[in-house]
């Protein structure tokens, strides 16, 4: 039970090599701009935009080009084959369970996510031990999706008769009700909303934080002319808190929409997207690097694309209405 | 993305201001919302809690009876630790090695997109020059691009150009994450330096100073709890990633605890003795990281984000 630093030591090493290049970098990049700082804005600022404006280019623009030109490609990218990736996603059994899952996703757990968030920050809003409440909530965002995986594997777990006792709580909860315990995962179909139930379990916290914050920014005279006025509880909530709170609920849903379409790690720890769990983002990954064919993998990506598009559109209106506003 | 640029703080218990909540609250009978909450509090915790419990239980207590059981008749154990972290048997986790490579990949993932980030967002906020806009607009909208866009053409490109192998295939690593980080940096950055106050910057340049100095000199210091919540999030987003991880480095040198988690939930998904330990010991390190900085993460979620 020894362990071996020796064979850390290129690691570290490698580490090293990136701080320096790091500073090397930085240091340089100032050092000329103090240089150039006299003249005119442009060439500083090209200055402060070329590292930034680099790497997006090497590492982001041109490949999604690379890929979109590939999803009119063949599995080895040497053969126009048209739209044949595209009517593959939607014409095959497989792929349109796929596509199937991906929906009942992005439907389930914006929804319940945001619901759950915001029952809870209106229950626990001034109460006694709010900030300790709110962190039992949150704390899931820390937790890796590979973690999260696993805890809720740990859940699901089942025992046949023979293993003897149940060690998931789900099963046992089910045997102390008098039920048949459950392969929960292997079960196609319904696994689907089992893995659903995690990232709802990891996103509701951060509902409730937006959700929150919004909640203690609705102005006092607001909630008084209410309460004067008589409302109900009830009437409290959906006439004055939800409507108050709008642009925060509708970041939140669109957030975590975008967070749920690419969801990849519950789905490849808890199952592999095997029994029927897949989602978009496991099929790309499995289509380029199990299977090895780029144009199907290309066309899985760029149809994620297309899906999380229209946002784009609406937050650049929002930004271009804000600077509007500030002039 | 959610462009909350005046993020407000987060208030805490002791806020002396009323809210409509506060008021729902009130008037709903306590008990009934004590116990939702109460409900819904335990749901989100007990988890957890049982994946620590069965941690340090002994390896046949756990595969034999629930952690529950922990309770009745308590048994206490580190050996899973021992076995999952530096275990030389090839099923056991090695995780100490996997935790070393977790941290060289993450240490300068996070360093190179705070720099390149707060660079591009002062030239955005605070340099005059023709497109300034667009430039804006363009880096904006590119969070939108899933980095499923970017996996399969970036990873031929480092094959086929630099073909690194071993513990060099770290600085691939690296790359993507910057690249991958750049557009919601730059655009957190630029809000909060956008607000900053323009006369502080004005008089800097009366006083001759290049941007140069201006950006070390002046705005560094101010935007340190922008660069600390972008800072938490970016450490968070890479030490928890799975897929960029999956992609880009291979060998156990160099693929960090997630990927390795992931194998052994794949392989060994009955040896809960090493799932349970293992998975705490990937979640140690940003549960402290997140307990400790709550006040600066929630703040970056506040001023809004879509990754990847």
């Amino acid at each position: 039970m020894s362990f071996d630093w020796e064979a850390e030591a290129p690691k570290m090493t490698m580490l090293l090599y990136g701080i320096v290049a790091f500073l090397a970098i930085i240091g340089v990049l100032l050092l000329v701009l103090d240089r150039v700082s006299g003249r005119k804005d442009r060439w500083v600022a090209l200055g402060f935009l070329a590292p930034a404006v680099i790497m997006l280019t090497i590492g982001l623009i041109i490949p999604a080009i690379r890929t979109l030109a590939f999803s009119f490609m063949n599995g080895d990218s040497t053969q126009f084959v048209g739209l044949q990736n595209y009517l593959w996603m939607f014409a095959q059994e497989e792929s349109r369970i796929v596509l199937r899952n991906t929906l009942l996703w992005v439907l389930l757990v914006p929804s319940v996510a945001t619901t759950v968030g915001l029952v809870y920050a209106v229950l626990v809003d001034r109460a006694r031990f709010e900030s300790v409440a709110k962190a039992l909530i949150f704390m899931p965002m820390a937790i890796s999706f590979v973690g999260a995986g696993i805890i809720w594997k740990f859940i699901y777990a089942y025992r046949s008769a023979e293993q003897g006792e149940q060690i998931g709580l789900l099963n046992q909860i089910v045997v102390w009700l008098g039920g048949t315990p459950q392969n929960w995962l292997l079960e196609e179909g319904p696994n689907t909303f089992f893995l659903i139930a995690v990232l709802i379990w990891i996103q509701a916290g951060f509902a409730m934080v937006v959700l929150s914050a919004a909640i203690k920014a609705i102005p006092a005279e607001i909630t008084e002319a209410a309460r004067i006025d008589g409302v109900t509880p009830w009437q409290m909530f959906w006439r004055v808190t939800v409507p108050s709170i709008r642009p925060a609920l509708l970041v939140v849903l669109v957030t975590i929409s975008i967070a749920t379409l690419k969801v990849f790690d519950i789905v490849r720890t808890m199952t592999a997207g095997n029994f029927k769990t897949s989602v978009i983002a496991n099929e790309m990954y499995s289509q380029a690097f199990v299977a090895g064919d780029n144009g199907r993998s290309s066309a899985l990506a760029v149809f994620l694309f297309i899906l999380v598009m229209p946002i784009v559109f609406y937050q650049i209106r929002q930004i271009r209405r804000r600077r509007q506003e500030a002039m | 993305m959610t462009a909350h640029a005046e993020a407000p703080a987060i208030p805490t218990a002791t806020t002396p201001q009323r809210t409509a909540a506060g008021r729902v609250r009130k008037r709903l009978t306590s008990r009934w919302a004590s116990a939702a909450s109460l409900i819904i509090a335990l749901l989100w915790t007990v988890p957890t809690f049982g994946l620590f419990i069965s941690s340090i239980r002994p390896e046949d207590e756990i595969k034999s009876n629930g952690w529950w059981n922990f309770f009745a008749k308590p048994q206490f154990t580190l050996d899973n630790y021992q076995e999952v972290l530096f275990g030389t048997s090839s099923s056991s986790g090695r995780l100490a090695g996997f935790f070393i490579n977790s941290l060289v990949i993450t240490i300068p993932s996070v360093l190179f997109p705070l720099a390149f980030c707060a660079l591009a967002a002062y030239a955005l906020a605070w340099t005059k020059f023709r497109g300034r806009d667009w430039v804006y607009i363009g880096i904006f909208a590119l969070q939108i691009v899933p980095l499923q866009m970017a996996l399969v053409p970036l990873l031929q490109f480092f094959s086929s150009t630099f073909d690194l192998e071993g513990t060099a295939s770290f600085a691939q690593v690296w790359f993507a994450h910057t690249a991958f980080a750049i557009p919601l940096g730059t655009f957190l950055l630029h809000n909060f330096m956008a607000e900053l106050p323009g006369d502080v910057i004005e008089a800097a340049r009366v006083d001759g100073a290049g941007h140069a100095r201006i950006f070390r000199q002046v705005v560094l210091p101010l935007i340190v709890p922008a660069l600390a919540s972008f800072g938490i999030f970016q450490f968070l987003w890479v030490w928890n990633d799975l897929l960029v991880a999956l992609v880009f480095s291979s060998g156990s040198d160099v693929r960090p605890l997630t990927v390795r988690l992931a194998e052994l939930a794949g392989t060994r998904g009955n040896e809960w003795q090493r799932l349970t330990s293992g998975a705490f010991v990937s979640i140690v390190i940003p549960l402290i990281v997140f307990l400790s900085l709550q006040r600066f993460f929630v703040r970056g979620l506040l001023a809004g984000s879509v990754k990847g």
